[in-house]
Parts: C-alpha cells; structure tokens; sequence
C-alpha cells in the first residue's frame, strides 16, 4: 500500500535527524535542506542514499539536485514509490 | 610444429620499499579562500583538508618521480638498472607522448620496459596490480611503481567545487619476489557511464572560445559532480574494498592498516563504517597536510605510516583507489 504524504514525512525526518543530527521536529515541508536545516551537498547524499533503501525508490544524481525542500523530497518519494 | 616456451616467474610478490616526495610548497586554507568565497571551516568540513603541497616550477613530475624512486629503491635495496619495468602513474605529464616513464627510466640508469599509465586516482592500484602480475610471469624481476601528479596546473583557482582539493606529490614502491604471499588478488574495474563525472573541461585539442570574448582561454582544468562522485565512491567503493578482502581470504579485524585514496575524509569515514575496521586499526588521512594529489596519495600515506610508526612494516594494509573513468582497484598487500 502506498504510503501518505504523512508517513513519507515521519521517516524521513527520522532518516534526517540520524544521518544530519538535526531535530526530526525541524523536518518540515516547507524547510529547505540547505537553508533551513543546514544540510551540506555530501549529507544530503547519504540521506538521499538512506531514502532509498527506507523507501525502495531510486532517487538518481540528476533527481537530487531538484530536491531543495523537504517537500520537494518527499513529493519525489510518493511519486516514485511503488 | 615448433612450440613455444613460456617463461614462469616468481610464485609469490611483495612490495619491498616505497618512498615519497612532497612538493615545498604549502598552500594554506587562508590562501584558497582569498581565491574562492569559501572558508577555512567550509573546506575542513567538507573535504578534512587544512593545507595541500603544490609544486614550484622546478618540482616538476620528473623530479618528483625520480626523487620518490629514489628513496623506494634505495628502501628496497635495489639499484635503478636491476629495475625490469618502470610504470608510472599520471594524468599530468603534459607529453601526449613519449612517455614520462622512458625520462624516469633514463635518469635511474635503466633500459627495462617504460610506460605510462592512466587510471586516475586509481593509478597506483593498477600499476602495482600490473607490476605483481609481471614479476609473477617471468617478464620483469623487479618493477618499479610510480604515482606522480602535478594536479596544481590542472585546477581552476576559481571554481569553488575543486579548487580546494588538489595537490601536488609522487609516492613509488619496487615491488619484487617473495617466498610469500605479499600482494593480493587485484579486484578492479571500469564504470564508463560515468565517464563525465571526473574530467577535463575540455580536450587538449579543441580551441573553446574564451568566455569573456578575450583571447584567452583558461584550462583545461579538473571538473568534478561532487555529488555524484561522492556517493559512487562512498558506497560502491564499500563493497569493492569488502570483496578485496574477501579476495585475500582475510577479514577487517586482520589487517594493520587502511590505506584508501585520499580524496575527502568523509568517504574515508564512510568505508570505514561499512568495512566495520575495529578502532585500533590506523586509517590515513594524509589528506589533510597533503589535499588529493590523485595516484600519489596511497604511496605516500603507506611511506609516511610506516616513518611515522602509525603502521607496523609487514602488516597488513587494505589499499583502494578510485577516480576519473570512473576506475577502481583494491588489493591487500603486506607491508614492507
């Protein structure tokens, strides 16, 4: 069954907080990765990378330089997902 | 029919002295920021690199080959003209041809075979992979394996994505026969579909128009997708550095060193957490006095454990390079 947009959210703010130690709490929609939640280009690699095992979708090179909010990621997930 | 004889070598091989050559010239955090809009925290954190060497014109990659060659013979107790085979690693030695190796060869006083390699950051790998293959075969006794780049003339002063990681350096080791098992079954390969993520911005022979209309025209220099780099050599490098050990019938808590590629500490880190390495095995990280100088950065860091005491001599050490192609290759060797 395919996720909601909620759940997609919950685990990814788990998966941001374990891999960049910022406060799942903080892992909203709106946030952008790099502005708001100070998540460096290689971070962001090892969350994109953790996503995708979580998830079960590929999220390619090309995809992740769209994905500037956490909103923009979680919209490729429930996209992607099977 | 007439038959022809092959020619059989020595049954085992070893790395028997390595040595290093570093360029004088040290180029702070401070003095790539006044190139860049960057910072000396930005650079730390994301690459571990507090200062990187860079050449003068004098230190050019012949020097720095045949002083690196020097000392990894004199090491390994031979002389230049006992050497069979001469390889050298290098994306900076500016001659399409001939080779840097015939100079090098010439200057160490020996007529053996002569040739360049290039394989990136993986260079070193693959030449001692090559190497321990020709002295197992008969067709050299002893090989010389040089990494030697000069990527300071490669490197856009002005591009915020590179201009921080690149250095300057030659390591070399002689490898030899052995009455045992000294260098492991090589797991190597070739990602060409990624050809573009490490490159040149432009081939030797195109003329690009200048970009401000000037006449002059800059490069080529390195040009990297960071992203893309880092998670290929994060996580794929992972599972080569695991079936290298796997090759060698060995595991993470047998060895007494990692000596991977230094091409930015946090995948340096990330090996290290999938490799599952126990605490007390030393992991280097000469990246941080010496930036990324490509093919010299494992030689180096093994001559620089082994002075420092980091890294006991016939230990164990895991070795993996990676770079431009995109190529890997990962052995386990021993120590000399």
């Amino acid at each position: 069954m395919a996720l909601t947009q909620e759940d997609i959210l919950a685990e990814l703010a788990e998966i941001v907080e374990e891999v960049a130690g910022v406060d799942k709490d903080e892992v909203q929609l709106d946030k952008s990765f790099t502005g708001d939640l100070d998540v460096d280009s290689l971070t962001m690699v090892e969350v994109v990378v953790a996503a995708e095992e979580k998830f079960g979708v590929k999220i390619p090179d090309d995809a992740v330089k769209d994905l500037s909010t956490v909103g923009d990621a979680v919209g490729y997930i429930q996209k992607h997902q099977d | 029919m007439a038959v022809i004889r092959e020619k059989q070598g020595a049954a085992h091989t070893r790395i028997m002295g390595v040595g290093g050559y570093v360029p004088s010239r040290v180029v702070t955090n401070d003095e790539v920021i006044t190139w860049i809009d960057s910072s000396d925290e930005w650079i730390r954190t994301r690459s571990g690199i507090a200062e990187r060497r860079w050449g003068t014109p004098e230190e050019t990659v012949l020097e720095m080959s045949v002083q690196s060659a020097g000392k990894a013979l004199a090491a390994a107790g031979i002389s230049g003209d006992q050497l069979g085979a001469i390889i050298v690693s290098t994306v900076s030695h500016f001659h399409q041809t001939p080779a840097l190796a015939c100079l090098v060869a010439d200057r160490l006083g020996t007529n053996g075979a002569a040739y360049d390699i290039s394989a990136g950051c993986a260079g070193f790998c693959y030449g001692v992979a090559q190497a321990s293959d020709m002295v197992k075969a008969g067709s050299a006794e002893y090989v010389l394996v040089i990494g030697v780049e000069r990527l300071s003339d490669l490197t856009d002063i002005h591009d915020r994505g590179t201009a921080f990681i690149f250095g300057d350096g030659a390591g070399a080791v002689v490898i030899g026969p052995s009455d045992t098992p000294g260098i492991g079954p090589v797991v190597w390969g070739a990602e060409g579909d990624k050809y573009d993520t490490i490159t040149q911005t432009f081939a030797w022979n195109d003329k690009p128009e200048a970009e401000d209309g000037s006449d002059e025209v800059r490069g080529p220099f390195l040009r990297m997708e960071g992203q893309a780099v880092f998670r290929w050599a994060s996580y794929q490098m992972a599972e080569v550095s695991l079936k290298a050990l796997a090759e060698a019938g060995i595991t993470a808590g047998d060895l007494d060193a990692f000596i991977p590629h230094q091409a930015n500490n946090r995948i340096t880190d990330r090996l290290v957490k999938v490799l599952g390495l126990p605490e007390e095995v030393p992991v280097a990280r000469t990246i941080a006095e010496y930036g990324n100088n490509s093919a010299a950065t494992i030689p180096l860091a093994m001559e620089r454990m082994l002075a420092d005491g980091t890294a006991p001599s016939g230990g164990l050490a895991l070795l993996i390079g990676f770079g431009a192609g995109l190529v890997y290759a990962a052995q386990v060797v021993a120590l000399p």
